[in-house]
């Protein structure tokens, strides 16, 4: 099973926290400063796996993680779960992330806290994988993004001109149009009563 | 009042802050906002500010208030409100009683749904947070849906389920007429949700173990298709066919195999044929292997099979790739026991390992080391074993010098050999060596009549080197009080020349 999900960057700043079993507030805060400082100790070339900390659940508990640039991707399992595997589950949430935003960066998760947390819901669910086929889940992702936007209603009317407008194929327009003076007289129409 | 502020322009406005308490100060700030917002039972900014409130909690900054909320938003018609309310419950809800009540009706009228959608959300939060009075009250719906045909639901539901067996235990019966055609699905994510499901199930109760050991030839089936399939686009990942699905089907085939011959027996060809076809240059290959050596070695197999397994982890060990190595030395020291001999080959390629950077490795060869000690190589082993508590973490050493200890006391050669191993142990890590060791050496050199000139001598030449490690101060002072005597009898010639 897997106990947690936390991605952070190098100052341990979270950027995505998810906890599949029930801590506190505080705990849940402590937990992630203690995996952050256990995991930045970690040189570059040793291998991926670390005995979880303390109020994680101690040594019956790995940490698995990998580093992307700017962000740590941590996952802390219980010894049901194979090492291996899991490591290519965080390789695959990652491209998973990469197709659903364009060449993802930390901004987006930063931005997109709840989109993040959609996309891992439709491969984690209740500590448990569910799935692990990249297209499903982002099938699925972007089905629930078109609900969203289709109830937005006059509210999302804006977002959705802006999309419209990016998605259309606009003929090369002139850049100048010299429309030289027009004077255009105005009638003078009868007030109405 | 105004309309509340967009997440993004919250998340962009904390951003600009400069320090800890500018932070704080701006998030105090809307957090008060929010709960004047909530107070007017504001229907249409409810989403937004739940949304932002998450954020919040995420940063660290306590957002129970906002538990109440997110029932609201999830009792909503909207499809984006109830998005928002379910994850609002998964991060923020606590074991409070009422508020799990509250929720199981909105859950039950959402399972129901005619959105798909909506069903799987509903799905998903039971599946993550549902207490055990809410999985009794919702097992029956979760049943229900793991019979339907719509396999986004069906996937989803198979993990509710393992939820609900691991809240409360007795309703696993329930869920077992639904299994029954579970493994004929062509869907993958509900095959291995399926699998994880039947795994749970075998691993709480011995009946549904001996239950579900007729599905062995319907398990090697699949895992057979998984290899022989040719390319697949959909499933594969780096050139293997879903290597999670394989890596879930063997491990139930373990708990299936374990102590039963028949079962054993219908899944030893499968077994070599993954073991010997798998490709290695990729770490999905070798997580499917790494799965396979553990199934062979649970299993009842043909001892062939097993030198198999064992010689795959040996090339794990010479692997570039640490998390490889890391691998091996784990499974190595699961199967020490029962196959010590083939174990005992590798033995110095993981006495190599002690030197290695990394100290999760280092760890683990470690207590492989410790393993591998016997009559045979008790001189070799001490010498490399002495060598890396010289060169060790202080974490390492407690427990490398008491494995030292045990290993010395087992298999000492001569009486001789053993306190000088003693000795070099004092005077390397003396200060690291556990409180109870001590009486214990005490006894030992009590024990060794003939070697209590050589012990006190000993002992004494290496408190004049260095007086600060306390265990050693400890058994050399023991040590010079009862046997005085022959340190100061003239034995002085002794002390030149073994110096």
């Amino acid at each position: 099973m897997i106990k947690a999900i936390l991605i952070f960057n190098n100052h341990g700043k979270p950027r995505l926290s998810k906890f599949y079993e029930h801590y506190t507030e505080d705990t849940e805060q402590q937990i992630i400063r203690e995996t952050f400082h256990l995991v930045s100790k970690r040189d570059e070339n040793v291998c991926n796996f670390l005995e979880g900390g303390l109020l994680i659940g101690g040594s019956e508990n790995k940490l698995i993680y990998r580093h992307y640039a700017t962000l740590y991707f941590v996952f802390c399992v219980d010894s049901s779960e194979s090492e291996l595997g899991i490591l290519d589950l965080i390789q695959v949430f990652v491209e998973t992330l990469d197709k659903c935003f364009e060449n993802v960066c930390e901004l987006d998760l930063i931005f997109h806290m709840d989109k993040v947390h959609n996309i891992l819901a439709e491969m984690v669910m209740g500590g448990m994988v569910l799935e692990t086929n990249m297209s499903e889940i982002i099938t699925q992702a972007e089905a629930h993004n078109k609900m969203e936007k289709s109830e937005a209603g006059i509210a999302g009317a804006p977002a959705r001109a802006v999309s419209a407008v990016k998605n259309m194929n606009l003929p090369e327009m002139p850049k100048n149009i010299n429309i030289g003076d027009i004077s255009i007289k105005v009638p003078n129409l009868p007030s109405f009563k | 009042m105004p309309a509340p502020i967009r997440l993004r322009e919250l998340i962009r406005t904390i951003r600009t802050a400069r320090t800890q308490a500018e932070e704080r100060e701006m998030i105090q700030k809307e957090c008060a906002a929010i709960r004047s917002s909530f107070r007017e039972e504001d229907n249409t900014y409810r989403c937004r500010n739940v949304a932002k409130l998450l954020y919040m909690h995420m940063l660290g900054y306590p957002a129970h208030f906002g538990q109440l909320e997110c029932l609201k938003l999830i009792a909503s018609q909207k499809f984006t409100d109830k998005r928002i309310g379910y994850l609002g419950a998964m991060l923020l809800l606590d074991e409070r009683q009422d508020v799990h009540l509250l929720m199981t009706n909105c859950i039950k009228n959402d399972l129901n749904h005619s959105t798909q959608y909506v069903q799987g959300l509903s799905l998903c939060t039971l599946g993550c947070m549902g207490s055990s009075e809410m999985c009794r009250d919702l097992a029956g719906e979760v049943e229900k849906l793991l019979k339907t045909s719509n396999s986004y639901l069906r996937k989803k539901a198979a993990l509710c389920a393992v939820h609900v067996i691991r809240k409360v235990p007795e309703l696993m019966e329930m869920f077992l007429p639904a299994t029954k055609n579970l493994l004929s699905e062509k869907n993958h994510g509900v095959l291995h949700t399926s699998v994880v499901l039947l795994t749970e199930m075998c691993e709480r109760s011995p009946d549904m173990l001996s239950h579900f050991r007729k599905l062995v030839p319907q398990l090697v089936r699949i895992l057979k298709n998984l290899i022989m399939s040719g390319y697949s686009p959909e499933h594969d990942v780096s050139g293997i066919s879903d290597p999670f699905l394989q890596v879930r089907i063997l491990r139930l085939l373990r708990i299936l195999g374990k102590g039963d011959d028949d079962s054993s027996e219908a899944m030893n060809d499968i077994l070599a044929q993954v073991a010997t076809n798998t490709e290695t240059s990729k770490n999905v290959g070798n997580a499917i292997l790494y799965e396979t050596v553990l199934t062979i070695m649970d299993i009842k197999s043909e001892s062939g099979l097993r030198v198999l397994a064992i010689n795959i982890l040996g090339r794990f060990l010479l692997n570039n790739d640490k998390n490889i190595r890391y691998v091996a030395l784990t499974s190595l020291l699961k199967t020490v026991q029962t196959d010590h001999n083939a174990v005992q080959r590798h033995r110095s390629t993981i006495v190599d390992c002690l030197k290695d950077l990394d100290v999760s490795i280092k760890r683990r060869a470690m207590e492989l080391s410790f393993a591998l000690v016997n009559g045979n190589n008790i001189r070799g082993m001490m010498k490399e074993l002495l060598y890396f508590l010289d060169s060790c973490d202080p974490d390492f050493k407690a427990d490398c010098a008491s494995g030292i200890f045990l290993a010395a006391e087992k298999y000492a050669p001569s009486k001789r050999w053993h306190i000088d191993t003693v000795m070099r142990v004092l005077t390397t890590a003396g200060s690291y060596v556990r409180d109870d060791s001590v009486p214990n050496l005490i006894q030992l050199i009590t024990n060794s009549v003939e070697m209590h000139a050589y012990t006190v001598q000993r002992l004494y030449k290496a408190l004049l080197d260095d007086i600060s490690q306390q265990p050693l101060v400890q058994v050399a002072s023991w040590c010079i009080g009862e046997y005085g005597d022959l340190l100061v009898s003239g034995q002085l010639h002794c002390i030149i020349l073994h110096t």
